[in-house]
């Protein structure tokens, strides 16, 4: 099977460590990501906060250029990381469906600059291929450093299981839990882990933003997690690099990593940690050296 | 005890306003609220606004047009859709939250100077024009047009970002800029030929 890629503005940037890890995690297992061509802004919030209709063609153009890379009556896989980028792009599918009248006007336009899209485009988040799609009985196989002893919280935040997902749980979404576990790590049961970040809350209303996320991780740390494991750039973004704002503004003493999900598995099959990004890193994973260390020994 | 409590004389009410927003693309079950407030109880900014998303419904049906367009309960909404989830009755309140975010807009009566109807201005007319969003460009001009005195504190948390590789100055764009703007401004003559509204009449009432 192949997959398509749209990485969405915020792997290219904020969340370059993101892109970086699940390209190299994603070459190990032997699977290619092919990007697509000329992406543009999933629009995030702010074009279904003033036009729904010019956020639907946003997507709606991904979806076409996604298109032109299917082969007869397949249906294509795209794969989308960010939970923004996920969101709207399943929105947009669902708005389609449901009003034909869009849809017809969003078409016509589509063709007035050469694209097409007939439907036959399924967005999926990469845990969901990775779990779903080649199992974790494969992605075991390529461990050569199982994650023993680190203990994770598994945080999902809001918009890859709500409202659109299929492939877990709306509250008690699984996924990563499993295949972290699966790669030896000790994941922690953490309630707070579909609670939302509040977003770009952190540079709009910064007290309110702050205060989500301390709220995340300081029950993150009370549970005595090492590292807390995130799928998405805005949460990873809140919950790392402005835990010392959070510290000076509610007098805590955090110290907790934040890293993608696929930083972990990269760890777990043995990649070199600058190949995975985790130099771009605020708070560094101090517990990672020490098993590391514990292996080679 | 200070009751919350909220008065208008009938005359004062504007009726039409629930039709409004229940014709609105994800307004459609705004009439099965029961008031329970699970929307409430599971939204993680509800301390923060000012009428929570169970008043808000309430404030939509009672006809207090002006209060609701006016309020920052809207922009708040990170729409992380925990309340459409949970509601009992199906509601999605994250899509009536976005419904009353564009009609604010389109009525111009959006709070003025606030953080996050600023940010999503200028991040709606920046990807219009590029295509693609330059995270640090944004930045900057949120901060400017809102807080210009925090600059200084902002550009050392930008300076360690772009240290570690995180922060472009580069304006990033698209290569099809005018097929882009071409689209978009097919859909804009579109949408607003007068049909716009009608999108509405083809749903079947579907959850969105």
């Amino acid at each position: 099977m192949s997959y398509l890629y749209f990485p969405g503005c915020s792997l290219k940037g904020l969340g370059r460590a993101y892109e970086e890890s699940l390209l190299a995690v994603f070459d190990t297992i032997g699977i290619d990501l092919k990007e697509l061509t000329d992406w543009n802004c999933c629009g995030a919030t702010a074009y279904m906060s003033i036009d729904e209709v010019k956020a639907c063609a946003l997507s709606a153009r991904n979806l076409a250029l996604a298109d032109k890379y299917r082969v007869g009556e397949e249906t294509i896989h795209l794969v989308v990381p960010c939970s923004g980028c996920y969101l709207e792009l399943s929105k947009t599918q669902k708005l389609l469906r449901d009003y034909p009248e869009l849809d017809r006007t969003i078409k016509s336009a589509l063709s007035d600059i050469n694209l097409e899209y007939h439907g036959k485009v399924q967005i999926r988040h990469p845990l969901d291929v990775l779990v779903n799609d080649l199992g974790l009985g494969l992605l075991s196989a390529h461990v050569t450093q199982p994650l023993r002893g680190l203990r994770v919280a598994c945080y999902y935040g809001c918009q890859i299981v709500r409202p659109y997902s299929t492939f877990d749980d709306q509250h008690a979404p699984v996924a990563m839990e499993r295949l972290l576990g699966a790669l030896g790590a000790e994941v922690i049961d953490w309630p707070l882990k579909t609670r939302c970040c509040g977003g770009s809350l952190t540079g709009t209303v910064e007290e309110v933003g702050l205060r989500l996320n301390h709220i995340l991780l300081k029950e993150a740390a009370k549970r005595k997690a090492d590292v807390v494991a995130t799928v998405c750039p805005l949460c990873q973004f809140n919950l790392e690099c402005y835990q010392p704002l959070i510290n000076k503004t509610f007098g805590d003493a955090l110290n907790l990593p934040v890293v993608y999900f696929t930083q972990l598995m990269g760890l777990a099959f043995g990649l070199d940690p600058k190949v995975l990004g985790l130099q771009r890193s605020f708070i560094p994973l101090p517990a990672y050296e020490h098993i590391r260390e514990a292996v080679e020994r | 005890m200070q009751m919350w409590r909220k008065i208008k004389y009938e005359a004062e009410v504007d009726h039409g306003f629930a039709g409004e927003i229940a014709a609105l693309p994800g307004g459609e079950k705004l009439f099965s609220c029961i008031q329970c407030g699970t929307c409430s109880a599971t939204c993680p900014v509800s301390p923060y606004m000012d009428y929570t998303p169970r008043r808000i419904i309430a404030m939509i049906r009672g006809g207090f047009k002006q209060e609701v367009l006016t309020s920052v309960t809207t922009w708040l909404c990170a729409s992380c859709y925990s309340c459409s989830v949970e509601c009992p009755q199906e509601i999605n309140i994250t899509d009536i939250m976005y419904a009353l975010k564009r009609k604010a807009i389109r009525e111009n009566s959006d709070p003025k100077g606030f953080a996050i109807s600023v940010l999503t201005r200028e991040f709606f007319n920046s990807i219009a024009r590029t295509g693609r969003n330059s995270e640090g460009r944004l930045s900057l001009r949120l901060f400017l047009k809102t807080r210009p005195l925090q600059l200084l504190r902002q550009a050392g948390f930008g300076f360690r970002l772009w240290s570690r590789g995180r922060l472009g100055v580069r304006r990033e764009r698209i290569a099809d800029r005018k097929g882009l703007r071409k689209l978009l401004k097919t859909v804009e003559a579109e949408a607003y030929s007068g049909k716009r509204w009608s999108l509405t009449a083809t749903n079947k009432g579907g959850k969105l």
